[in-house]
Formats: structure tokens, sequence, C-alpha cells
């Protein structure tokens, strides 16, 4: 009952069949013995190292530029000849606000003229005392805009210490560099110096998180139900 | 070995993983997180020492007190000053938007010389050395030409040391012409001049009356002192004090009143005869005061009562003579009622005749000199100015007649008619060939706005001392620009009607934030660039120095507290000839005295009546309506571009139109595209537009939006005094 065209198919699918098997075999005999696999795992791993390295080596750098400080400023030094601690010069105004990084004007108290012999001092005398210039002060604690904080509520009434947030910076002979979110314009010290947002001490790093576990754990409130933690507007008015 | 396709996806997932672990994804979602919460380039405030400076406004002729926030140097928001006689801790719309002149666009930063044509907008910047002696030169050369009369000089007031000094300088240089813009003021004082016989300043204690009737007086639409007003509007309340709005429109005053009197517009004078003739007739007016101290009753009494009966005035006014009795009744039952006039916030004149018979109605009720009543205050004697000295040419000069024609002739008792000025000007009737313009915008603020063009183009030297790039700055041929109100020193008297003289001082918040000069120290400096004989009467170094010394004493209660005020004298004081109060104000015939003010045009051609009508939103003195000011304007008062005209619903029908539709408003001064606006609260036969639109200077935010209403409505001259009668004028609606 065969017709031509069906043996002509059964035969070729016969030999077909063989044909699969054997070139698959020498397939698999290929891989075990020469193929690619080696490379895949290889690639894995070099994709893998690449992005690691990338992620917490280069992306940093590309992320923050690195800024100097117009003055090299030496706390430490200061610190010595001042009687009331940081508060000497990082003063509260007489309406109870905190001014922040002094005025020139403060500065100039003392520095009218060069007083020492390092060559900051000279700098910062020659450029901004004596032009009357205001020095553009990188402020490594600046936080957003949309943050409310009060420095009288936490100094003040809650007897806080500076350093519990600032970290010992009085104690600092020279300004580190101020490395600044080229996205957002922050400093890097708000997310922390640790890419991985490990925290080793309390000034360590200064996201809400922070402020919220402090504010948990001094004051008990837990008013915001969305997140079991004090309320979203004692800081984002 | 081969490298295949698979090596490449296993790359990519190796990559993919490692991405994950990195800190790249999670870092990368809080900064963008933060970035789109606090876009870099929006501003934010700079933060710094708050500092709080008290001065005055001087933004109106108000006189506010404020007290001005400053962070670090800048300036950020102004409040009204707690404690301060005027406005105590209140202020306005446009004294809060302030600072957008400070800081504004609009601002002449450096003394500017006129390049191109006039108005052509093309400056080259001089140094003011060179501002200050081309100044110099010229009114050298008209001086040794024995033209030192035809200097002049308008001025937004002349109270207050900056003003007097123009005054003095013109004086001592030999020239009258010392103008200041037209308002009410102008008839208050001449009607003072005329009834209580001394040059004053009419006082009111409304705060202590308990029934105002207003003859549209805006009461809280920014009549007198505007923030002084609102609360003196809410005191009534609590006190039980009644307000009459007598008005052919209902404004917001009118809205908030008790009773609104809608009446035929021009016609207020009618129905103040009329109810002094209820009042004589009824016997209701005080008989003490009026026999013991007013003079021409019979003379009024026989006018009123032959000539103004309630059915008279009823035809005049339109009002029921019904109504005009009992308000008569009411009113001169009332312990202390007040009769106040001058329509909007005053910024016209009015006729003599008008004032005159709202005056009548207070002497009338005996609320002269009283709590609760009205005052006349002498002007002020705050500043003691050392005499001037005026050698021949100055003499001469200042005898000559002005060239508004106050003081001489018809107008003996005029002291300002700068409402004339640009008709004396523009026929030839008067060469003026320098004018000076201070703290006001003539070309965009005098009535007939072509008039006034036509007659600028006749001076061949305008200096204007204008702080802004307003429509007169445009026109002038030199810009001296002033430091704006927040950036200098200077008294501020208030003479809007206060119940005790009140002079505060305006101090410089800031320091200067262009290359401008005081006013003051550049007539100091012209002064002194033109050498003795001129120089000699003004010895001072500069405008601060003589501000000191002419306020003496005074100069450091100013300083501290911001503000010094006299108590009100309550001795009945007249010093007329009679020494008693003048019904007649010394004019043999009344009826010309009470005669009525036609509008201009003819009734056929134009048949409806446009009036004018003011709002606190829209600033239409000298100072522009800043940005946050237009943005409250209603969408029923300017929308877009377009101006708005309110039209009784009747009226409108009767023309064809709807909310809305286009019309061309037509006046015998020119016309303009409006839009029409159904407003029910409007006497048939009325069309309203605002004052204070249709700017061309300034910047985008007030240019080019509305029409200026100066420019459809001309001056009618009241033949009594002079003074600018016109309430409106005749217009047509025609479709667009």
């Amino acid at each position: 009952m065969s017709t031509p065209d069906d043996k002509t198919k059964g035969v070729s699918a016969d030999t077909g069949g063989e044909d699969a098997i054997a070139s698959f075999k020498g397939v698999d005999e290929k891989e075990q013995g020469e193929g690619p696999g080696g490379f895949v795992i290889l690639f894995f791993i070099i994709g893998f190292v690449a992005s690691l390295i990338i992620g917490w080596v280069v992306f940093p750098k590309l992320l923050y530029s690195q800024k100097r400080q117009p003055v090299d400023f030496n706390h430490a030094l200061h610190v010595e000849t001042v009687d009331n601690g940081c508060e000497s010069c990082h003063i509260f105004r007489e309406d109870g606000s905190y001014a922040g990084v002094p005025k020139l004007a403060q500065c100039a108290d003392c520095h009218q003229e060069v007083q020492g012999e390092s060559p900051e001092e000279k700098i910062f005398v020659e450029e901004y005392v004596a032009k009357e210039k205001e020095v553009p002060w990188l402020v490594y604690s600046k936080q957003p805009d949309c943050v409310f904080f009060s420095h009288s509520v936490h100094v003040k009434l809650a007897g806080m210490d500076c350093v519990t947030c600032h970290g010992p910076i009085g104690e600092s002979t020279s300004l580190k560099p101020y490395e600044e979110n080229r996205l957002t314009g922050y400093s890097r010290d708000i997310w922390g110096k640790s890419m991985a947002g490990i925290k080793k001490n309390s000034w360590d790093r200064m996201k809400m998180d922070d402020c919220a576990e402090c504010h948990e754990k001094e004051t008990g409130r837990k008013s915001s139900v969305q997140t079991d933690k004090d309320a979203c507007f004692v800081c984002h008015k | 070995m081969k490298i295949d396709r698979r090596c490449f996806l296993s790359l990519g997932i190796g990559g993919a993983a490692g991405l994950a672990l990195s800190p790249i994804p999670w870092k990368l979602a809080d900064d963008s997180a933060i970035w789109t919460q606090m876009w870099p380039w929006t501003p934010v405030p700079a933060d710094g020492e708050t500092t709080y400076v008290k001065s005055a406004c001087t933004l109106c002729p108000g006189g506010c007190g404020i007290s001005v926030r400053k962070v670090d140097n800048r300036a950020v928001k102004i409040e009204g000053m707690e404690g301060h006689p005027v406005n105590d801790g209140g202020i306005c719309l446009l004294g809060l938007s302030g600072l957008q002149l400070l800081y504004g666009p609009t601002r002449v930063k450096t003394p500017l010389k006129r390049a191109g044509e006039r108005g052509e907008g093309k400056w080259v910047k001089i140094t003011w050395e060179e501002a200050i002696s081309e100044v110099a030169k010229k009114l050298g050369d008209l001086r040794e030409n024995g033209e030192s009369s035809s200097v002049a000089c308008i001025s937004g007031t002349d109270k207050g040391s900056v003003p007097t000094l123009f005054k003095r300088f013109l004086s001592v240089y030999g020239s009258p012409n010392f103008m200041r813009m037209p308002s009410v003021l102008d008839s208050y004082e001449l009607a003072l001049s005329l009834s209580f016989g001394f040059a004053a300043q009419q006082g009111f204690d409304l705060e202590k009356a308990d029934f105002i009737l207003s003859f549209g007086s805006g009461i809280i639409e920014g009549w007198g002192s505007p923030v002084r007003m609102i609360r003196a509007k809410s005191s009534w309340r609590e006190s039980g004090g009644k307000t009459v709005q007598v008005e052919p429109r209902l404004s917001n005053t009118a809205a908030k009143s008790d009773k609104w009197i809608p009446i035929n517009p021009g016609t207020e004078y009618a129905l103040a005869l009329g109810l002094a003739g209820v009042i004589i007739t009824k016997s209701l007016y005080r008989n003490d005061f009026v026999k013991g101290s007013t003079s021409g009753f019979d003379k009024f009494a026989g006018l009123v009562l032959s000539a103004y009966t309630p059915d008279a005035a009823e035809k005049i006014t339109g009002i029921k003579k019904e109504t005009i009795e009992a308000l008569a009744v009411d009113f001169a039952r009332a312990a202390k009622p007040v009769a106040i006039c001058g329509r909007g916030q005053g910024r016209a004149q009015g006729s003599l005749g008008e004032l005159m018979a709202v005056q009548a109605l207070n002497a009338l009720v005996g609320n002269i000199n009283k709590e609760g009543g009205i005052f006349a205050f002498p002007n002020p004697g705050y500043m003691a100015w050392p005499d001037y000295i005026a050698d021949d040419i100055a003499a001469e000069g200042i005898k000559k007649e002005r060239a508004d024609g106050a003081g001489s002739g018809n107008f003996g008792y005029a002291k300002n008619l700068t409402n004339r000025f640009a008709e004396t000007v523009k026929s030839g009737k008067a060469a003026v060939n320098v004018l000076f313009v201070l703290e006001s915008n003539p070309l965009y603020s005098l009535s007939d706005t072509n008039t006034v063009k036509e007659a600028f183009k006749k001076i061949p030297f305008i200096v204007s001392f204008s702080s802004f790039m307003d429509e007169t700055a445009i026109n002038s041929d030199l810009i001296l620009p002033n430091h704006v109100y927040l950036e200098r020193y200077e008294d501020v008297y208030v003479a809007t009607g206060l119940s005790k003289p009140v002079v505060s001082l305006s101090k410089p918040v800031v320091s200067p934030q262009f290359n401008t000069k005081h006013a003051g120290d550049v007539v100091l400096l012209i002064a002194k660039e033109m050498g003795s004989p001129v120089a000699d009467s003004f010895p001072w170094k500069s405008y601060s120095a003589c501000l000191e010394e002419i306020l003496g004493g005074k100069w450091d209660k100013l300083v501290r507290e911001g503000f010094w005020t006299d108590g009100a004298s309550s001795t009945p004081v007249f010093k007329t000839s009679s020494g008693k109060f003048e019904f007649a104000g010394g004019f043999i015939d009344l009826a010309a005295l009470f005669a009525p003010v036609n509008a201009e045009g003819d009734p056929k051609a134009y048949p409806l009546l446009l009036i004018p009508y003011d709002s606190m939103r829209i600033a239409s003195g000298y100072i522009g309506d800043p940005p946050f000011a237009v943005k409250t304007v209603e969408d029923t008062v300017l929308k877009g571009k377009d101006a708005l005209v309110e039209v009784n619903p009747a009226t409108a029908r009767a023309g064809g139109f709807s909310e809305g539709s286009y019309a061309i408003l037509k006046t015998p001064k020119g016309s303009a595209k409006v839009k029409v606006h159904l407003f029910d609260g409007i006497m048939p036969g009325l069309v309203a537009m605002p004052r204070g639109l249709g700017h061309t200077a300034y910047d985008n935010y007030l240019a080019g939006k509305g029409i200026n209403v100066n420019e459809l409505i001309g001056t009618v001259e009241d033949p009594a005094s002079g003074l600018d009668a016109a309430w409106g004028i005749r217009a047509n609606l025609i479709k667009a």
C-alpha cells in the first residue's frame, strides 16, 4: 500500500533519527570535554564581581564629588582657647534660635590680624576678613529643607551633647573633605561614610530612621499609627 | 572551548546579582526620593538671624506703621506694627506686598538719561554727578533768563520733609509751581479754609461715632487710612454704630453697611441739602451749636428750604422723599452722627459744593470739635524749618501766577489745582520748561490721559524721581531714582482723617539695593551744585542731617518708637472773620456754590454714564499693583487681559449684551474694548470700571491688563473752586 513517497519518508525518518541521536551524543561528549560550561560560570563570576566593585568602589566615587573647605579650620586648637566649649562660637542667639556656623564678624573679633603662623589663618584673614566676605563654609550636617530641626529644643531642653549627633569634631585638627552627593546636593555625612549603612557610633549617620530611633527611645512616643514611631509632623512641618 | 551567547547571558546574570548586592539600587532610590522632594532649582530662603525693623509704609497716604521681619540682611515679611495709632498691627494687601516693590524687576537701578525718542525706552546710564550737574545747569540757565517760574514740580503729597524740601527749593529758586496730585484732600482743605477759616486737614473721630452717613466713601475700600477704617467698621459692629452708604453701586462698603441707598451719580450734594432741609424743618438741629458757633445759617436755611425740599431732592437724587425724611431723622437723632464724603478712596476731588453740603450736615448736628465728631487740624507744625533767603529773582518768581491757576483769579482759596495743570500747559496758557515728578505718576493717574500726554509733550525737560519704571518715568528725559520706602529715612505725616495728628518715621529696613539716591539728598545736591544764592538756604550735609535738625526733640522718639502723636484738641476753634463756623464759606450766591455738576458729553450720543470705582485689591495711586495683589483681582473685574465693566442686567439687555460679551466703551474722551459683567448691584444706565488697571509700564504682571479709566474720563471744572468736580462721564456701549 505504500507509495514511493511513504517509503522515502520512512527510510529517511529512520536514518534521520539515528543521525540526530548520534549528533546529540556528539555534542554531549564535546561539552563534557571541551564545552563552554566553565566560561558560563567564569562570566557569571566576572559579572558579579565587576558589579560589586562598581557598586561598592566606583559608584561612591562617582556619586560624591570631593570638595575642600575654603579654609582648613582647626577645631582642636580653638576649643583649647575658649571657655564655653562649642557654644563659644556656635552660639544660640538671644531669641533662643541657633546661629549655626559662625559669621565672619564673630571670627574677626579675634582674627582682625593674622595671629599665628598657620597658612590657613593667613588665607582666612587676607581672603575673607580683609575683604569682608563671608566664608562659604560647607556644612556637613545640613539636612534637607523639608526637615524642621531645632537645636534649641535638643540642646537646651533635652540637654543633648553636641557629640551625640556631630561626633568628636571638636577634637579634629583639620577639616575633612566635603563629599557632596551629586544628585541631591547634600553631604555624604547624612547617609554616613559607610555605603552599607553600618553604624558604630550615634553620629555615624543622620537619616530619618536615626532621628526616629532616638525619638522613640527618648520620648517613648509612638503617635504615628502608620510607622509606629513618633509623629511625622514633629520634623516634617 | 568556545565563548557563546550563554556566556554573555551568564555575565549579565552575574552582573545583576552583583548589582543587587551593591548599594547602587538602594542608594539611588533613596537619593532620587530626596532629589524629587527637594528639586535643587526650587529656591530655598537662606537661614539666618531674625530681626524686626519698625518703619512706616508710604505706599498710600494711610501712613500705617510696619514691622519688617528680616533674616540676616534680607527683608522677608512686612507686618503691621503693634501699638501704632493708625493700624495697631493690621496691614493691607498692598502693604503686605511691598517686598515685591523692593526686590521686583521694575526698579530703576541707576540714573538714566533718555537716548531715543520720549517713551521709546532707550536709555543711557549716567553717573549721579553727571545727572545732578545737568539738572543744575538747566535750572541755572532758566533762572538767568528770568524764567525761573517755568519750573514746576508734581508731588504725590505736600506733607512731610521731602516734599517740603522740593517746595523750599522752588521758592528759593523762584517758582510758585509746587503741586500735589489731586484728591479729595484738596476739597477738604479748601472747605476747611472757608468754613473754619484756616489751613487745616480734617480729622474724624469715627471710632467713637455712632451713625456714619457716607456719601459714597469706600469705608472698607481704601478711604482715609484703609486699615484704620476697616477696623473702625468692625468696631461699629461691636459698639452698635450704624452705617448708611449712599452710592449708585453696591460696593463692598455698601454691602457691609446697615443700609444702602442707591443714588443718581453726582447728586450726593442734593441729598445732603435735602437732609439738611428736613433737619431744619423738623427743628432737629443742635440749636445751641448752630446759634452759638455758626454763621450764615439763615442764608443756608433759606436756600435749602426753598430749593431742596424733599420733593425737589427726590427729583434730583432719585431717592424717595420718605427715605430722605427717615434718613434725616435717624441722622439727627443719633448721639454722635458724622457725615463723610469723597467717593471710593477719595482719588477724585469732587465739587466744593458737595463738600460744603456734607460739612453743613455735620454742623447742623453740632458734632464739630467733639468726641465722635470732626476736627480741623492745623497744617503740621512738627517740623521746625529755618527761614530761607529769597533773592530778587526768587521773590519775583514766587509772585507769578501758578501754572495750575491756584491761589489767583477765581481760585484764590485753592492751594493745589493740579487737575488744571495739564489743560493750561496743553493750551499754552502756562509755559513749563522743567517738570520734576516726585513720588507720583501723573501720566497715568491724572484724568484725561491724552491731554496730560499732550501737555507733557510741550514740556522740554522732565525729570522723574521715581523708583520704578512707571508711565511718567518712561516718558521723562532724566530719571533720578529714589530709594524705595524700605531703603530710606522719611517722616510720614498722616493727613487722611485720623482723630489726632500722627507722624511716623520710615526707616531704612535694608541698605539700598541699587545705585539709587534719596530724593531729599538729590535736591540738596542740586542746590549745592547751583551755588549761591540758592545753595545758601540748604546748609545741610545730607537729607538725614536735615531731617534730624528739623524734627528737633521728636527725632529720638521717632527713631525709638517709630511714631509721634499729639492729643486731639477739643476746644472749638474757628478763625473765620465771624469767629464761627461758616455755612456759606463767604459765598454770596449759595446757589452757585451748590450748582449741579453735569457729566461731560451729549446724552443723545452717550446715553449711559461711566463711573470709576476703587478696590482694595487694585492700587491706583503712584504705586502700581504688585504681583501678589494682581493675583487677587476677581475674574469679574479682570479676566486675562480683558477689563470687565459692571452693567445692570436691564441695561445690558437693552443694548443686547450678555455676560462676558465684548463691547466698545465709548466716551467723549476715548474708547476701549471691554467685556460686560452683569451686576444687579449697579443702577440701570450706569457702567462701572475700576481704577488702577490698564498700565502700560511696570512688569508683565501688571502691564497691558485691563483699561486705565483715566483715559476715558475728563475733568469738569467746578466754577466755584476750580476743583475737578467730575464724578463720571457720559458713555455708550457699542457691540464689538
